[in-house]
């Protein structure tokens, strides 16, 4: 199946993209999208322990399921304000 | 109509939000506002600029959110909060807050309570441009199901 995923802030830097297409192994989480971008983005993988993650633009935790066409964020920590 | 929510790329305008949280306010006894503006220095780097980015769907969502959370500690307290995006220079407004109760104390503190929660959950980042190079800034990660970051803000609120 294919889910879109959306990287921001120095994520977005690292991949060179804000938004990648990708195909993911059906039934997938949360985690199962991330091992597919660290795969194939190593670079990435620093951000393991202290990103938070969405799905649909709701935070959602990494054992979450994910369904096809679903939009999956990664999300560095926040800075706003 | 202005939403009391908003995450924008335009100039924020304190006036526009106060009259719009304020709207049938005969109940109320104050508001109370906040303004965080762009320093011209962070962490010893003279900043030239900052730019903002947000996960906007999100961004909103979450707002509404730390809204919530204000009215089920100050019931009384009417909240509304934009944040601003893209480029900003020094001295601009990138975050508005208004909070409008019948007693100063909720109105106070619910408003500083957005404020260190928006720093806690919204999804929005500082990309600061310095003299010699930029970086992202990275605060907390993000997690609204944290009790015990809700809790520091509560605190630091009522403080």
């Amino acid at each position: 199946m294919r889910v879109t995923v959306r990287l921001f802030a120095r994520l977005r830097d690292l991949a060179g993209s804000g938004e990648l297409v990708r195909e993911v192994p059906d039934p997938a989480t949360v985690r199962t999208v991330w091992q597919v971008l660290v795969t194939e983005l190593p670079a990435l993988q620093e951000y393991e322990r202290t990103m938070s993650v969405a799905v649909n633009a709701d935070y959602a935790r990494m054992s979450a399921p994910v369904a096809d066409g679903d939009e999956v964020a990664f999300l560095p920590p926040v800075s706003g304000g | 109509m202005v939403p009391l929510v908003a995450v924008t790329a335009a100039p924020l305008d304190l006036s526009t939000l106060i009259a719009a949280v304020a709207q049938s306010a005969s109940a109320d006894g104050a508001i109370t506002s906040f303004v965080g503006l762009v320093r011209d220095h962070n962490q010893g780097r003279r900043v030239s600029f900052l730019e903002y980015e947000a996960y906007d769907s999100l961004a909103v969502r979450a707002l509404n959110l730390i809204i919530e959370e204000a009215r089920e500690t100050w019931p009384g307290a009417r909240l509304g909060v934009h944040h601003r995006t893209g480029r900003l220079e020094i001295g601009e407004a990138s975050i508005i807050i208004v909070a409008a109760s019948p007693h100063r104390a909720a109105a106070f503190a619910s408003c500083r309570y957005v404020i260190e929660r928006v720093k806690q959950i919204v999804p929005i980042w500082k990309h600061e441009h310095f003299d010699g190079g930029d970086v992202w800034l990275e605060g907390a990660t993000a997690d609204p199901a944290d009790e015990a970051a809700r809790a520091q803000a509560r605190r630091i609120a009522c403080a």
